[in-house]
């Protein structure tokens, strides 16, 4: 059993490694002179390649499931995990469809992004409380992330339309949003970092403060630039918190959890400024030559046809499996929780989203602008949600 | 109404028709070079042709996109306004709701509470919201989906090359053969295409019933939220809790006392006790409380058989029996009891002793025990002495202006106040005790009372549910994602083939998906002498 667990971990770790491979495989394909039609050698190498650390990751999927005895999508860190690899299966459907690399250039970046995430979660194997013990676990929680990641790929498609399009010659509204999104993949790539960085030199420090009347410990695994709020320092030879966490956020965690989001935000801030100052123009700026030879026409239909696809299989496990097994579970089959109203909104958003573009005819920019908006609802839902508006859903 | 003539082949057209019916000669002449607008085929839509009486005014109202696109926005933001704080349900249930909005989340909060956000989803202006977007998906499927069906339905296969030369996927060929034009067809039947033909004109057509999709769905979502209506007529839903005791057989709640259930006993497990187990120890050490791994309720359910005067003792007949567990309820009679919740040990009943306040050797003098759940006000015994239990709080609790009370009826955290009547005396010694205090009454008791035993038991929650409205609901879901993905999963394509003064006049034309249309048209020329249709639309861009 111990020996699956260390295979599982494995399998996971080359499957990252496979995928950051492919991605160097896809950036050489848009280097590649020739003219786009052609499919050569190097397309077949990618694309093989990807399809290689899938099946790597999958492996990782079933061992963990062997091990642990239910489908590991039960804490933050599988549910992520699972949801990179379905943006990877869904960025492979649509490569068959369309046969973009860029798509790929810019999806397996993501992915790996939300793995390195998902990695910073516990990883070990959590028991089951009795509600979550039901098949509808896997057949809900995996239609859902598969649905979502196949819109996730219209978001892909929609950065690489806008990187491509928007005119970056003065600053705009535009560049700035541009910029923004820019910003937040850097933000996550610090939470990454500093996360591990700190992991690495086992920095921990505690801290005693009142929950609701209740005194309470709470550990800190950086540095607190936040601490409680009227919280005393029990580690000794650690810094004591640079200030107070307001006091309106409220939660057991919730010091920790803000102190991780500042530091998440300065690294972003740092690794932010640092490319500026390397590139010397706006990062949307300094991609854009590269996209000189993407079809825009292109780009916009797959952003819908993300949509097209991933709309119905979202609804299905979103809210349909979804209010099955709350039925059983808690027979109601719809109970106003966080998560499931964010699923309402986000379902309300694509529905928008698709009679904008289907019968008002919103094309384009704005298509892809859209694509950029429902990514971050999904986004929200699943980290915001599951850590400061906790309910049902709650895993960390 | 206005009628208008079509002037190639003097069809009468109803006013707002931007496209023949009959020949398919563009109506809008003004924009005679711009791409033809295929929505609906061009048939006149109820909504942008009347706009006089009040009726017509209320039904362009709803049918307008932009209308129902802003309905839903507004319901989106309004939902999301309602996960900023907690809704009243999820709440501790012994707080008062202003009280806990105002001390927990300060002004914010208070103002929270004020508007009404705290039963946000089940507040008027919502429900008026969802029942607003509902009309509005009715109305605006009839006002489309009509003309819509009327259009496909009558499709002629010869339609005047204007139609042609404006679509967005156009070509005209001034030599070709028979031949090749018979490879073409053949080319297209290949891909599964309909051919309906006309005096030599030919149109083909595919997934037509894609067209279909989004009128389905919203029927779906129709019959959805009527389903989420009938829950408000009676007898249609109940949802009721009871409590129920290990070894007690209660009413069940809601099924006007037709049925009862007997709690057998109530089994709870926690992760870390069976070798199996072993693989979550590191998460399990972390934990500061046992995680649940399994619970449920042994019962039976009864119905009452007696032919009812009210009153008269239950006749119970069992009708079902078995384990209630998360996840899997058990059903009777339309009902479906649930597992929810639990209350582990709690005091079945409590034995006292008295003994003279001064012996060290607390000698008994009387034992007796009191049911707590059901308990004797009065205890008499053989040498003469007479207990009362002049007071019983069940769920103990000083308030904070001092005063003992209950916070609930169940015996969770029982305290008495007792009188003991000594053989002969009528002025009682009064003794308080509840866990863990044993407060004599005046300081001067000859006597005292000591607990010697308890016992407890588990209390199972059980749900009660019966949802007729469920399949309504189901059916609409299940019509709603049929339709959503014959509507997303497939796209309706038609070529028509115009022949006139021997040349050949091809366009093309797809409701969605026009890169998978255009490679659909490269693969019908492969082996013919046709060239690739022009995109007008880019060619006029290009420009």
């Amino acid at each position: 059993m111990e020996d699956l667990i260390v295979w599982s971990s494995r399998l996971l770790y080359t499957a990252f490694i496979i995928y950051l491979i492919a991605t160097v495989l896809f950036a050489a394909t848009i280097k590649d002179k020739r003219h786009e039609k052609t499919f050569s050698k190097i397309h077949i190498l990618a694309i093989s390649t990807t399809i290689l650390g899938f099946f790597a990751q999958l492996g990782y999927f079933i061992t963990r499931w062997i091990a642990s005895g239910h489908a590991p999508v039960s804490n933050m860190f599988e549910f992520v995990t699972f949801f990179g690899m379905m943006l990877v299966l869904a960025f492979i459907i649509l490569y068959f469809i369309y046969r973009i690399e860029l798509l790929g250039l810019f999806a397996l970046p993501i992915a790996l992004l939300i793995i390195g995430y998902a990695s910073m979660y516990p990883r070990d194997i959590s028991p089951l409380v009795p509600s979550l013990k039901s098949h509808w676990l896997y057949i809900h929680v995996t239609t859902v992330a598969l649905g979502e990641a196949i819109l996730a790929v219209s978001f892909v498609a929609g950065i690489i339309y806008l990187i491509r399009q928007i005119d970056q010659s003065r600053t705009s509204l535009k560049t700035i949003c541009l910029e923004i999104i820019m910003y937040s993949i850097f933000a996550t790539i610090g939470f990454v970092i500093v996360t591990t960085a700190f992991s690495i030199s086992d920095y921990s420090s505690t801290f005693e403060y009142n929950v609701e009347g209740q005194p309470s410990e709470l550990e800190y695994h950086l540095p607190p630039i936040f601490g409680p709020s009227e919280g005393q320092l029990l580690t000794e030879n650690r810094m004591d918190a640079l200030l107070p966490t307001p006091e309106w956020m409220l939660g057991a965690e919730a010091p920790r959890k803000f102190n991780t989001l500042v530091w998440s935000l300065l690294a972003g801030i740092v690794l932010y400024i640092g490319m500026r100052l390397i590139l010397r123009k706006r990062i949307a700026a300094a991609i854009q030559p590269f996209l000189r030879k993407a079809n825009p026409e292109l780009l916009d239909e797959v952003c819908y046809r993300a949509v097209a696809i991933g709309f119905p299989v979202f609804t299905l496990g979103g809210l349909i499996f979804a209010a099955i097994w709350a039925q059983e579970a808690w027979n109601r089959y719809w109970g106003w929780d966080p998560k499931e109203v964010w699923a309402l909104i986000t379902w309300f958003f694509y529905a928008i989203f698709l009679h904008l573009r289907l019968t008002v005819g919103w094309h384009g920019e704005r298509s892809a602008w859209f694509a950029v908006v429902g990514f971050a609802i999904i986004m929200f839902n699943l980290i915001v949600v599951n850590l400061v508006l906790a309910g049902l859903h709650s895993y960390a | 109404m206005n009628e208008i003539k079509c002037e190639s082949c003097g069809f009468l057209n109803s006013a707002g028709t931007s496209i023949c019916n009959k020949c398919g000669m563009p109506l809008d002449k003004e924009n005679d070079s711009k791409l033809l607008n295929m929505r609906y085929d061009g048939r006149a839509i109820r909504s942008k042709t009347k706009n006089t009486s009040i009726v017509d005014k209320i039904w362009n109202f709803f049918s307008s996109i932009k209308i129902g696109v802003t309905l839903i926005a507004i319901a989106l933001i309004a939902s999301a306004v309602g996960t900023i704080l907690p809704q009243s349900m999820y709440i501790p249930t012994n707080v008062v709701a202003e009280e806990h909005y105002r001390d927990r989340y300060g002004l914010a909060g208070q103002i929270y509470y004020q508007l009404g956000f705290h039963e946000l989803y089940s507040s008027w202006w919502y429900l008026i919201l969802i029942a607003l977007i509902g009309i509005s998906i009715f109305i605006v499927s009839l006002d489309r989906g009509i003309p819509l069906y009327k259009a496909l339905k009558n499709q002629n296969p010869k339609r005047h090359i204007h139609f042609l030369k404006r679509q967005k996927l156009f070509n005209q060929y001034d030599q070709y053969s028979q031949e090749d034009l018979d490879k073409l067809v053949t080319n297209i039947k290949k891909r599964r295409y309909k051919i309906f033909e006309k005096d030599g004109h030919i149109l083909a057509e595919k997934g037509r019933f894609s067209r279909w999709g989004p009128y389905v769905n919203h029927a779906g979502l129709i019959i959805f939220l009527i389903g989420t209506l009938l829950r408000f007529v009676p007898f249609m839903y109940v949802d009721e809790f009871v409590w129920v005791r290990e070894g007690e057989t209660a009413i069940i709640p809601g099924t006007s006392q037709q049925y009862y259930v007997e709690n057998q006993e109530f089994i709870f497990e926690t992760y870390g006790n069976d070798e199996e187990d072993a693989k979550f120890s590191e998460i399990l050490s972390q934990q500061n409380s046992a995680i649940p791994k399994h619970f449920e309720t042994k019962a039976v359910i009864y119905e009452d058989v007696s032919e009812g005067v009210i009153g008269s003792e239950p006749e119970l007949e069992e009708v079902a029996s078995g384990e209630i567990i998360v996840n899997k309820p058990i059903q009777f009679g339309g009902f479906a009891l649930y597992q929810d919740s639990y209350q582990l040990n709690e005091f079945q009943s409590m034995s006292f002793k008295l003994h003279e306040t001064t012996d060290e050797n607390e000698a008994s003098i009387v034992e007796f025990t009191v049911d707590l759940t059901n308990p004797d006000s009065v205890y008499t015994f053989e040498n003469g002495f007479r207990i009362e239990l002049d007071q019983y709080y069940p769920d103990y609790i000083l308030d904070d202006d001092g005063t003992p009370r209950s916070q609930t009826n169940y015996p969770r955290n029982p305290a008495f106040v007792f009188f003991v009547y000594p053989p002969g005396e009528s002025d009682p010694e009064a003794s308080f005790l509840a866990i863990g205090q044993n407060i004599d009454g005046t300081g001067e008791n000859t006597y005292k009372l000591g607990l010697t035993n308890f016992d407890v038991r588990d209390v199972s929650g059980l749900n009660v549910t019966k949802d007729l409205t469920l399949p309504v609901i189901g059916l609409g879901a299940f019509i709603f994602m049929i339709g959503v993905i014959q509507g997303m999963y497939w796209q309706h394509r038609r070529i028509w083939i115009h022949p006139a003064q021997g040349k050949l006049f091809i366009a093309s034309h797809t409701n969605k998906n026009w890169y998978g249309m255009t490679n659909e048209f490269e693969k019908i020329i492969t082996n013919t002498k046709f060239s690739m249709l022009q995109d007008q639309e880019k060619v006029t861009k290009d420009n």
